[in-house]
């Protein structure tokens, strides 16, 4: 299977999204080069215009220029978008419900070598307490890329987040995105896997492996964590009984905690989160980082068994 | 400028100070101190110069002004009902909670809000993103966002401050009302933002320090901006925080009270007094 960062897609949505959207503005804080804004800036470098270090700026700029009906992407690394910039993000974008699309890359511990402080676990539980604010996790490079050219419809504030790491491509070219619909990627009646992002691709791996050890895993991706998808995930639990949630980032606010509150409030059901278990990250190859917080196939294979059995 | 443009500015300005007494004290909150400071200055912009029309708030060509400085709101609010926007009458809702006028500005809810602000220094970093948007589409709209001299202690405005100059954004006018007191004291003691002027100098911006309360020297200023290429520009106005309300006037206590009935009455008695003068001597 091919491999590809999901900000390449970000890179090459935001030049596909020009086309049908010729008011777009992109935004970068002096990172074009690693969010992929770069090959945007490329194609029209008169729409893309850079703010330095300084994030908290960039997000009052996007704000003032949606004002004005302009569509606008923000970019940085999720830390500094999602973290750096929160209050302007709340206040000047969230709170006046201005459409401005936030491209958060290098999200979740993959980002490797520069730790700790690079590797954002928290974005998604930050953006996700922000009112009408929509909250997208693309599993591979084409969901990515369908993901941006999706805002071409979707009018107010989003997080998109992507990664650095190169991962499975595994949709096909002519999948289509549709903003708050979770997909069924193999059916199954013992337990449901739901995943997020890069760990879309174990999940499908791992629901491959229980199949071949007699557990008929249901596998779903979630790439809307808000809105997200609670008849899907009602049906799940009813229909299975069981869930666990994978992700890329903290198990507080994030997918698992979104999973779990549809889950209480509907249909309760015993759900297990995978994802980082409240610590911070530290430098390392980004494959073996993924190892160590147990964010692997083989993880969930461990996970899922220790689940239908007990 | 023409005396009796000047005249009918006073007044203006009077009235405005009438609204923001009536507001505070109706709310039992809010902040008289830093609205009356900026009252002749919304008076002249919003009177005047800004290309504003109330039947039509969010015309696309329509000049910005972004109230950088949030907690002015019964400013701005009092001046967008005397320019039409909504009803005078209106200010006595302020803060309550079936009403549109929000403690800060509320560009949602309330017509002629042209930026929600609240939280110090993000008005700025807007303002520059609105001059940016219309550089962009070669627009002919103008840009004003007022800030306080307090609020300038925050980083993200010298972050707005860098890029506005380097971007040229000479559609852009900030003004800073150097009322010289914020909550905690005198600006001087609790944060120095001094020299105001040196500062906006070295972030690449046209400088022009005036008297916050002479109209005379607004028009002079705005003129002086209007004619200033690739380069944004500030006006630092030297203002006295309570302008208008004696017992207020340069007393940080007013910073972020109301009036109670007693103060409130003495301070419309002398607005009153004081409309009532001007009104005589242009009739």
């Amino acid at each position: 299977m091919d491999k590809k960062a999901t900000r390449e897609g970000y890179g090459d949505g935001l030049v596909a999204l020009a086309e049908i959207r010729p008011d777009l503005v992109v935004l970068d804080a002096d990172l074009a080069a690693a969010t992929k804004t770069s090959i945007f800036k490329k194609a029209y470098p008169e729409k893309h215009f850079e703010c330095g270090i300084a994030e908290q700026n960039m997000m009052g700029i996007a704000a003032g220029i949606a004002s004005t009906g302009k569509l606008v992407f923000a970019s940085s690394f999720a830390m500094f978008a999602t973290g750096r910039a929160y209050e302007i993000v709340r206040n000047s974008i969230g709170y006046p419900g201005l459409n401005v699309k936030i491209g958060g890359t290098h999200g979740g511990i993959s980002v490797g070598e520069d730790g700790a402080t690079h590797q954002c676990n928290e974005d998604i539980a930050l953006m996700r307490t922000i009112p009408g604010m929509t909250v997208i996790n693309p599993a591979d490079y084409i969901e990515a890329k369908a993901a941006v050219l999706a805002m071409a419809e979707h009018v107010g504030p989003a997080y998109l987040r992507f990664g650095r790491l190169a991962i499975p491509v595994y949709n096909s070219p002519d999948y289509k995105f549709e903003v708050g619909k979770g997909i069924t990627l193999k059916d199954g009646k013992d337990v449901t896997i739901i995943a997020t992002g890069l760990m879309v691709a174990e999940a499908i791996e791992a629901g491959k492996a229980l199949a071949e050890q007699g557990i008929n895993a249901r596998v779903i991706n979630i790439h809307t964590i808000k809105p997200i998808d609670r008849e899907l995930i009602v049906k799940a639990a009813r229909e299975t009984g069981k869930i666990i949630t994978v992700e890329e980032h903290s198990v507080i606010g994030g997918l698992g905690s979104a999973v779990g509150d549809v889950v209480l409030e509907e249909y309760p059901v015993p759900v297990v989160k995978i994802g980082i278990q409240d610590v911070f990250g530290h430098s390392g190859a980004a494959k073996d980082l993924l190892v160590e917080f147990g964010l692997t196939a083989e993880n969930i294979v461990h996970t899922a068994k220790a689940l239908v059995s007990r | 400028m023409d005396e009796v443009l000047v005249k009918q500015l006073e007044i203006a300005a009077v009235k405005i100070r009438m609204g923001i007494i009536e507001g505070v004290h109706s709310a039992k909150a809010g902040h008289p101190g830093g609205s009356l400071s900026s009252a002749d200055l919304l008076a002249y912009l919003y009177m005047h110069r800004l290309n504003v029309d109330p039947s039509d708030p969010k015309s696309p060509t329509r000049d910005r002004l972004v109230l950088s400085k949030g907690h002015a709101a019964p400013a701005l609010y009092a001046t967008l009902a005397l320019r039409g926007f909504f009803p005078m009458d209106e200010m006595k809702t302020l803060r309550k909670i079936d009403s549109r006028l929000q403690g800060h500005p509320d560009s949602k809810k309330i017509p002629g809000v042209d930026f929600s602000t609240g939280s110090l220094g993000q008005g700025i970093s807007g303002a520059c993103g609105m001059a940016l948007s219309g550089k962009i589409s070669c627009d002919s709209y103008k840009v004003y966002a007022l800030l306080g001299d307090g609020e300038i202690e925050e980083g993200i405005v010298w972050e707005a401050a860098m890029f506005a100059s380097h971007y040229m954004l000479d559609n852009l006018v900030a003004i800073v009302d150097n009322n010289n007191l914020q909550i905690d004291g005198k600006v001087s003691e609790v944060m120095s933002p001094y020299p105001i002027d040196e500062k906006f100098k070295a972030f690449g911006w046209h400088v022009i320090n005036i008297d916050g309360h002479d109209f005379n020297q607004m028009e002079k200023a705005f003129d002086e901006a209007e004619k200033v290429v690739q380069k944004p520009t500030v006006i630092i106005m030297k203002t006295t925080k309570g302008k208008g309300v004696d017992y207020m006037e340069d007393s940080v206590d007013w910073h972020g009270k109301a009036p109670g009935d007693e103060d409130y009455e003495r301070a419309m008695k002398q607005l009153r007094e004081h409309l009532a003068e001007l009104e005589g001597s242009v009739n």
